[in-house]
C-alpha cells in the first residue's frame, strides 16, 4: 500500500539507535483502524514517497461508518506528538477540505525528528463523535538510503 | 579502585560540577545504571551497523538538498538585490548611532556571530546573536522563531531599540541618498520622500511613533515597502552564505564509498564521539540532518539568564509572528496565501513551547562559543555536562529524559564527554558565499 510496512523495521532500528530505547515493541502501526467507540473505520494515507524530515506534506483521511458507507461532511481535528519526548506536533495540521465522499485532505503535516509519533484524530459527524489514535515510526529517508 | 578509575571518576565530578548539577545524585545515577567507569573506548570508524552508517551518511553535507525558494521574497535570486544586500549588511549608517551594522553582531570573520553571550548593538540585548550560514533552510527565525522569513528577520534588528535603534523614514532616506541606483535596479523606482518626517516609525520612541501616526496611510505603506525591500535584499545576500565541507563530511563520503581510507579521516577519539553523538548521547535526536538541526523548538532546561524575567522562548513568539506585518501572509509578502504553509499550520497552543528555543545547527559549532540562546555556557564541555545533568527547567518543562516515559536518560562518562567535544570539532568547515 505504501512504503511504511517495509520500512517499519528499519525505522524501529533507527529509532532505537537514536535514543528511543524502548519504542514499544507491540506498537500498533496499522494505518486503518476502528475508532475508539467503533463508530468509524478510519484509514490514513500518507504520501506515496516518504517526506523528508521537516518537509511539510499532506495526508488523506478516509472515513467510513461501521457499515462501510463513506462518512461525509465530518469535522476532523488533529493532535499528536512524541509520547517519549513530551512534545506535540511541530505544526497544527488541519483537515482543509473533503476531496471526495468520505475522503478528506489533511494538510500541514510535518515530522521534525525520527522516532515514534502519535497522530490523534477527533471526529464529529452526523453518525456520531469518536476518536482514533495512529502510531507512526518516522524514519529519515536520508538515513535509509 | 584503580588509579585509572579514580581519574575517570574525578573527571566525571568535574563535568557534573560544571553543569551546576548535583554531583552526588549524578554519581549515584551513574552507578545505579550499571555503567562501567573503566569501559574501554569503542573501536573507531570500523564496525558501524547498517543503521548507524545510514545515520552518519544522513548528516553529511552532500545530502543537503537546495533550500526551498522563499515564495514571500520574489527577489531572493536576484544578483542585484543580493549585491545591494551585502553592502547594506555592512553599512553602519543604518543605525541610531551610526556605529552598528548587521555585521557588528554577525561578523563574517567570527562565523557571522560576535563571540558574546548576548548581542551588543546600540544597547545590550537579551539573546545570543545567531549564525547566518545555512539559515535559508529555516522555517522560523531567531531563537524563538518570531519571524517566518529571512527578509522579515533582517528587519527586526534594524528597528529594535537596543540593536540598530533606527526608524523607517530615516532608513528610506539613507537608502535613497547612498543606494538609489542600486535599489532601483533591483526594486524599481523609489517613492518621493522629501516631505516625510526625518525620523518616523511604528516601533521608535514616542516622537517617532507620533510622526509615523501623522503620516498618511499611503506614505506609511510606501516607506514600509522600501523597508521591506531592504530586508529582501539582505536576505538575498544571506541566503547565499553556505557551510562548506568539514572533515566529518569527508569521512562520511569515504564511508559511503566504502573507502578503506575513511578511518584515517577521524581519530579514534573523534569516531568514538560520533558513536556517542548518534547513540547514547541522543544528540542526533534533535541535531539531525546535514545541518544538524531539526529546525524546531525544545525546552532543554537551559538556565534562565534572569530568574526574575524568565524567557518564555517560543511560547511568547507565536502571537508575534502571527501579527507581524512583514509575515508571509502580510501585504509586503510576495507569496500567495496558500504558499504560507508554516504560518497557516503554526502550532499555537502546545504547552511544550513554553521555554522552548530553536535547535541550532552544529556546523562550525566548535568555532562559535559561547553556547545556548543567551550564551549561558562558555565551552562545549559545559553544554554536554548540561545535557547529562538534565536540570529542571526555569519555565515550562525540560524535554531531557529522566528515565521515565520509556526513554533512557543521557548518561555520559567523562571519556564520552571528551570524545563528543572532539567529534564536534570535526564539523568545522569554511563558510562560502555561493553564486545562485
Amino acid at each position: 500500500m505504501n512504503l511504511f510496512p517495509t520500512t517499519a523495521c528499519l525505522g524501529l532500528a533507527l529509532a532505537m539507535l537514536t535514543g528511543c530505547m524502548t519504542t514499544p515493541a507491540e506498537l500498533d502501526l496499522s494505518l486503518q483502524k476502528q475508532s475508539r467507540d467503533r463508530k468509524f473505520v478510519v484509514t490514513l494515507e500518507p504520501p506515496a514517497a516518504s517526506p523528508a524530515i521537516n518537509q511539510m506534506h499532506a495526508w488523506q483521511v478516509k472515513l467510513r461508518a461501521a457499515d462501510g458507507a463513506p462518512v461525509t461532511r465530518a469535522r476532523i481535528t488533529v493532535d499528536g506528538g512524541m509520547p517519549q519526548h513530551g512534545h506535540g506536533l511541530p505544526t497544527r495540521p488541519q483537515v482543509t477540505r473533503e476531496l471526495a465522499d468520505g475522503t478528506y485532505l489533511l494538510e500541514g503535516m510535518k515530522f521534525s525528528m525520527t522516532g515514534w509519533w502519535e497522530i490523534k484524530l477527533a471526529i464529529v459527524a452526523t453518525e456520531g463523535t469518536d476518536q482514533v489514535t495512529f502510531n507512526r515510526v518516522v524514519i529519515d529517508p536520508l538515513a535509509a538510503r | 579502585m584503580s588509579a585509572d578509575t579514580e581519574t575517570i571518576m574525578r573527571r566525571f565530578f568535574t563535568v557534573s560540577m560544571a553543569a551546576g548539577g548535583s554531583v552526588g545524585i549524578a554519581l549515584v545515577a551513574l552507578l545505579v545504571s550499571g555503567f562501567t567507569l573503566d569501559a574501554p573506548r569503542a573501536p573507531a570508524a570500523k564496525g558501524w551497523s547498517a543503521a548507524e552508517r545510514g545515520v552518519i551518511l544522513s548528516l553529511a553535507l552532500d545530502r543537503l538538498v537546495p533550500a526551498s525558494p522563499d515564495p514571500s521574497n520574489a527577489f531572493e535570486d536576484d544578483p542585484a538585490a543580493a549585491a545591494l544586500g551585502k553592502r547594506l549588511f555592512a553599512d553602519t549608517r543604518f543605525s541610531r548611532n551610526q556605529l552598528v551594522s548587521c555585521a557588528s553582531c554577525h561578523a563574517p570573520e567570527k562565523q557571522f556571530q560576535d563571540g558574546l553571550p548576548v548581542g551588543r548593538g546600540v544597547g545590550t540585548g537579551t539573546r545570543r546573536a545567531m549564525p547566518i550560514a545555512g539559515t535559508g533552510y529555516n522555517a522560523w527565525f531567531f531563537w524563538d522563531g518570531r519571524k517566518d522569513s529571512l527578509w522579515s528577520q533582517a528587519l527586526g534588528p534594524l528597528e529594535d531599540a537596543v540593536e540598530h535603534g533606527g526608524n523607517r523614514t530615516r532608513f528610506a532616506r539613507v537608502l535613497q541618498t547612498h543606494y538609489r541606483a542600486d535599489y532601483e535596479a533591483a526594486f524599481g523606482p523609489m517613492p518621493y520622500l522629501a516631505q516625510l518626517p526625518q525620523d518616523a516609525g511604528p516601533l521608535g520612541n514616542d516622537a517617532e511613533k507620533a510622526a509615523w501616526a501623522a503620516m498618511t496611510p499611503q506614505s506609511r505603506e510606501r516607506v514600509s515597502r522600501v523597508f521591506a525591500n531592504m530586508g529582501k535584499a539582505i536576505a538575498a545576500y544571506e541566503k547565499r552564505l553556505a557551510y562548506g565541507e568539514s572533515r566529518f563530511d569527508r569521512y562520511a563520503r569515504a564511508l559511503a564509498a566504502d573507502d578503506a581510507g575513511a578511518s584515517a579521516l577521524l581519530t579514534a577519539r573523534e569516531a568514538s564521539g560520533l558513536r556517542v553523538f548518534i547513540g547514547r548521547g541522543q544528540c542526533v535526536t534533535c541535531h539531525n540532518g546535514p545541518l544538524f538541526t531539526d529546525q524546531h523548538f525544545h525546552n532543554t532546561g537551559v538556565p534562565q539568564r534572569s530568574a526574575a524575567q524568565p524567557d518564555r522562548g517560543r511560547a511568547a513568539a507565536v502571537a508575534k509572528v502571527q501579527a507581524d506585518e512583514f509575515n508571509c501572509l502580510g501585504r509586503f509578502s510576495d507569496a500567495h496565501p496558500e504558499q504560507c504553509a508554516e504560518l497557516r499550520f503554526i502550532a499555537t497552543d502546545d504547552a511544550t513551547l513554553e521555554g522552548a528555543f530553536k535547535t541550532p545547527s552544529l556546523r562550525n559549532v566548535a568555532l562559535r562559543a559561547p553556547y545556548m540562546h543567551a550564551g549561558q555556557f562558555a565551552r562545549l564541555e559545559d553544554v554536554i555536562a548540561h545535557y547529562a545533568a538534565a536540570p529542571v527547567a526555569g519555565v515550562g518543562h525540560s524535554e531531557l529524559p529522566h528515565g521515565h516515559g520509556g526513554r533512557a536518560p543521557i548518561r555520559l562518562s567523562a571519556e564520552d564527554a571528551d570524545d563528543l567535544v572532539a567529534f564536534l570539532a570535526t564539523l568545522s568547515g569554511p563558510i562560502a558565499e555561493r553564486l545562485r
